[in-house]
């Protein structure tokens, strides 16, 4: 009986208990010299009450793509700067024309998908907006396991407008790679991140913020991942430090970025997606998203290992969120060049070079 | 194994002490303070915290006792099933008989009462609010009815947020203004109280967002604030199934993101004073509103009946008014969905993919749509109980059956008789006018400085003016003879006025305690009874602290002004306490200012 008490008694007192740096703890900070309103019961509470409400606003909700039951059509993003960058999770909500943005204070704007890492399951919008809070992501710093945080996210659509998005809280569990298994976690992503001791990945969550209970950004809340083998779900942020890179590379347009529309560029002989033996499904909406619905037999793509109902994602370094746009891209491609293909494959990121094929070159 | 970890779990508390013995030299000493103060929170907290089942042992939810004689809250979606006895276990291990007092289906609370003593343990209520997102908080409770011994299991965390908006289940179960927290709120829950880090009672949890990882919390529980629990707890005490309130307005955000009006009922009373299309609504109910959420949270705080105040602006130029809040229902829709759910049927699980409807008249503005399905009811397999196996209808315990009244539109009409009663009795005590037919004989002064003399006898009241009287006989029908014209039936108010003072409770015709209502330039709130004879609705508004009556108004027609009596200056005299002020308003106009300097009764009766 003892010991389980003893354990439990060793949890309710965290990390400096669990013999964890003291300042896990400390991060809290005093306030400086502000009086406690009577309802708050201590000092520390009302820094924290007063963290989250300076935090919140750098904070918006994402509308786009889905409302159909378990696809839900919002997602959270983070302004990281003051001319309306937003840093968000790279998902079927951003896959429209129509993406919301909404801000803090209530103002609805239209979100630009700049370009987005499919590897690390991010994205980056514009919006239209100049003197927004933001969040520095050059000052993130980088945190271990035992350290108290919070997570701010829209998570389950829960405020709409202007209403503060949603606060948990909760505790950095590990600091680990993740284990993308195919068939162990539906996601592509595999780098490091943080385990959260909080139910923070709820629907919606996405593209959230990760702060320290001073209020400095940490990571990015990851997407709802499930186990399958045992039907447990993970709850994890991605560090930021696994992103910034990604995120310069999109803002100056040089990683997985949209083709800008440039009618020029386009070469004389160009490859076309028929030239790999690919099928893909029929174009019937605005935006299909690229699914293979055949490979052909003996073509390049069957060489290569590409399968039907993968999704194309990258042509290159560029995002083909659509048929449409997956056929004006190879335009810009001369069929002499090799291709790479990366496609998406029951959440794995997969990549492929491909070759036109000798006999399709011929026809050309 | 569940069971030992809900011990372990409800005993964390208790393990702080074992704890401190053992713990690193290093723990920091405000670190080792915070836990002993928690500690001492949580095991104070406890011991007001209810395990609720209904009287054969079923059923399974939570609760908190908020005063010393046994007045309880949880939520409606665990009295309901139970029926209105069950029992109800405490901390000190003990199983009480209790009843169910008042229901409010659409917002989700019961009040119950427990039998057995007069001193026990109670929540404070806190200003709800007061609270922000990240204010430490915790819920107790009985989650997976895991306290067979009534130990209520203590879940901490923060709030997520406040001033949420949760879309009803039906037409029932809507949170508005609820609190959102990551404290754990798992079935069994419901009902059970959330506490601020002080141990105050700041919430009612009732509702959590669970989706596809089955019915365990998630870290998104909410809870009915305190607050709005405050505004219907008067209403609860009188026994009543308590309905919710519409303006008969609907708003939404214009282009420029202003809350404006899309829509109004002109049988309504906000129509009545003078709220339009397109008007922007700028406060509501004490608060700035700039969205159809903060607009609808506010309408879900009060009770049907209530008068709160509004503010809106047309062509620049703002108006602030006091609206009455009609109800949401018909009491027949609300008897018909109370009766969907029989009380002893067993809680029906939700079906899967079941959506929320939307309330008429108050549609959603946002982009939202109810994202999940997400009542949080009473697990309905409850674990082994220490309660004799009882038949599906147990006979009800003899505390419970006298305390216990069954009538339509009730939830228990004992309560209702009790608080009519309660509040009579101390108005006589000001002035026994009972069982005695003399006429009332009033004189003074009109605030322009007329004189003025009013008799007020049971068959006829009579204003006498210095340009003559003006006879009034009461008809058989109030309400078709509302004179002076304007007033909205002067002499018929000052004849109900009489009549419930005379007469009495026996033979006014049918009284009532509605419950507790504010009532204009009096502060708090008031005691109101609804007396109806002669084809109208009377109220009469009662001073909690004097019992003496500050106002009476009666209503002809639903979708008309009342006429309001409003009753201050009380003198005492003869040992009767009469006021020396009537003001008489009807909808935005004051119609008269009766300066009272002399209020005598007629010689009595000869014979």
């Amino acid at each position: 009986m003892s010991q389980p008490l003893r354990w439990i008694a060793v949890w309710a007192l965290g990390a400096v208990a669990a013999g964890l740096p003291a300042r896990a703890f400390g991060d809290a900070g005093p306030p400086a010299g502000a009086g406690p309103p009577a309802a708050r019961e201590s000092a520390g509470a009302t820094a924290l009450v007063d963290t989250i409400a300076r935090v919140q606003p750098k904070v918006v909700k994402i509308y786009g793509a889905g409302g159909y039951r378990g696809m839900e059509a919002y997602q959270s993003g983070i302004l990281i700067s003051p001319q309306g960058h937003v840093l968000t999770a790279w998902s079927y909500v951003l896959d429209t024309e129509e993406i919301g943005v909404t801000l803090s204070d209530g103002r609805k704007l239209q979100g630009k998908l700049l370009g987005a890492d499919p590897r690390l399951e991010i994205a980056v919008l514009k919006i239209e907006a100049a003197g927004v809070p933001w969040f520095e992501l050059s000052k993130a710093p980088a945190v271990e396991p035992g350290t108290r945080v919070l997570a701010l996210s829209n998570l389950f659509g829960v405020a709409v407008g202007s209403e503060p998005v949603s606060v948990q809280h909760g505790t950095i569990a590990a600091k680990t790679r993740l284990a993308a298994r195919r068939g162990v976690f539906e996601t592509p992503y595999r780098g490091t991140v943080y385990v959260l001791d909080a139910v923070t990945n709820n629907p919606g969550a996405a593209g959230g913020a990760l702060v320290t209970r001073r209020g400095e950004l940490v990571a990015l809340l990851g997407k709802e991942v499930r186990n399958t083998l045992n039907n447990t779900w993970l709850n994890y942020a991605v560090p930021i430090a696994e992103l910034r890179e990604s995120v310069e590379q999109i803002r100056a347009g040089k990683l997985a970025t949209l083709r800008p529309d440039e009618p020029a560029g386009k070469v004389a002989r160009p490859h076309s997606i028929e030239g790999f033996g690919i099928v893909l499904v029929p174009d019937v909406v605005e935006r299909t998203p690229p699914f293979v619905d055949r490979v052909v037999e003996g073509s390049p793509a069957a060489a290569a290992g590409i399968l039907p109902d993968d999704l194309v994602v990258l042509v290159g370094e560029h995002l083909v969120p659509s048929c449409k746009a997956l056929r004006e891209e190879l335009q810009h491609i001369d069929a002499d060049e090799k291709v790479k293909l990366t496609v998406l494959r029951a959440e794995e990121m997969l990549e492929f070079v491909l070759q036109a094929s000798l006999s399709d070159r011929k026809t050309l | 194994m569940t069971r030992t970890l809900a011990i372990v779990v409800v005993l964390c508390w208790a393990a702080g002490l074992a704890a401190a013995a053992g713990v690193p030299p290093d723990v920091p000493p405000e670190v080792l303070k915070a836990e002993a103060e928690r500690i001492a929170v949580i095991e104070k907290a406890k011991d007001s915290v209810l395990a609720v089942f209904s009287a054969a042992g079923g059923g399974g939810g939570s609760g908190v006792v908020i005063s010393a004689d046994g007045y309880a809250l949880s939520n409606f979606h665990v009295a309901m099933p139970t029926g209105p006895a069950m029992k109800c276990g405490m901390a000190d291990g003990r199983l009480y008989d209790a009843v169910v007092v008042g229901l409010d289906p659409t917002g989700d609370v019961a009040l119950v009462k427990l039998f057995g003593r007069d001193d026990f343990p109670h929540a404070e209520l806190a200003d709800s609010d007061q609270v922000r997102a990240g204010d430490s908080v915790f819920a107790m409770g009985n989650p997976f009815l895991l306290a067979t011994d009534f130990q209520p299991t203590a879940t901490w965390g923060i709030i997520s947020g406040v001033h949420r908006y949760q879309f009803p289940a039906g037409t029932l179960l809507e949170y508005t203004d609820c609190l959102q927290t990551d404290a754990s709120i798992n079935p069994g829950n419901s009902g059970g109280p959330l506490f601020d880090a002080r141990g105050r009672l700041i919430g009612i949890n009732g509702r959590a967002s669970f989706e596809k990882r089955g019915r365990v919390s998630v870290g998104v529980g909410y809870a009915v604030s305190i607050n709005q629990v405050r505004n219907f707890l008067g209403c609860l005490h009188s026994g009543r199934i308590v309905d919710h309130a519409t303006l008969g307005a609907t708003v939404g955000l214009d282009e420029e993101r202003r809350l404006v009006v899309t829509d109004v009922l002109d049988t309504s009373d906000a129509y009545r004073r003078g709220l339009r299309y397109g008007d922007e609504i700028l406060a509501f109910g004490g608060r700035t509103v700039e969205t159809p959420n903060a607009f609808k949270n506010v309408l879900g705080i009060f009770p049907k009946g209530w008068r709160v105040p509004l503010s809106y602006r047309r062509n620049g130029k703002r108006f602030d008014v006091l609206v009455r809040l009609a109800g949401v229902h018909s009491e027949d829709e609300l008897l018909a969905k109370l009766s969907g759910r029989g009380p002893r049927e067993p809680m029906p699980i939700p079906k899967p993919g079941e959506k929320p409807g939307d309330r008429p008249g108050e549609k959603p503005g946002g982009p939202r749509k109810p994202p999940d399905r997400d009542d949080d009811f009473p697990d309905p397999k409850p674990g082994p109980l220490p309660i004799p196996a009882a038949t599906a209808k147990p006979a009800m315990p003899e505390i419970v059956h006298k305390h216990f009244d069954e009538k339509r539109g009730y939830a228990n009409y004992y309560f209702n008789r009790l608080h009519r009663d309660r509040v009579w009795k101390a108005w006589n005590a000001r002035g026994d006018f009972a069982g005695q037919d003399r006429t009332w004989l009033l004189a003074g002064t009109l605030a322009r400085g007329d004189k003025f003399t009013l008799s007020v006898a049971g068959g006829q009241v009579v204003l006498g003016l210095p340009r003559g009287d003006v006879k009034w006989s009461v008809p058989e029908e109030l309400g078709s003879s509302l004179e002076p014209i304007g007033s909205g039936g002067l002499f018929a108010a000052l004849s109900l006025w009489r009549r419930l003072a005379v007469e009495g409770l026996d033979k006014f015709g049918e009284v009532t305690y509605l419950g507790t209502a504010p009532w204009a330039g009096h502060p708090g709130l008031l005691d109101v009874l609804v007396g109806r004879h002669g084809g109208v609705e009377c109220r009469y508004y009662f001073d909690v602290a004097t019992g003496l009556l500050a106002g009476l108004e009666m209503s002809a027609h639903e979708h008309a002004d009342p006429c309001e009596l409003h009753f201050t200056e009380y003198r005492e005299s003869d040992g009767r306490w009469t006021p020396r002020r009537i003001e008489v308003r009807c909808g935005d106009e004051p119609v008269a200012d009766f300066r009272v300097d002399l209020f005598t009764l007629s010689k009595p009766d000869p014979s």
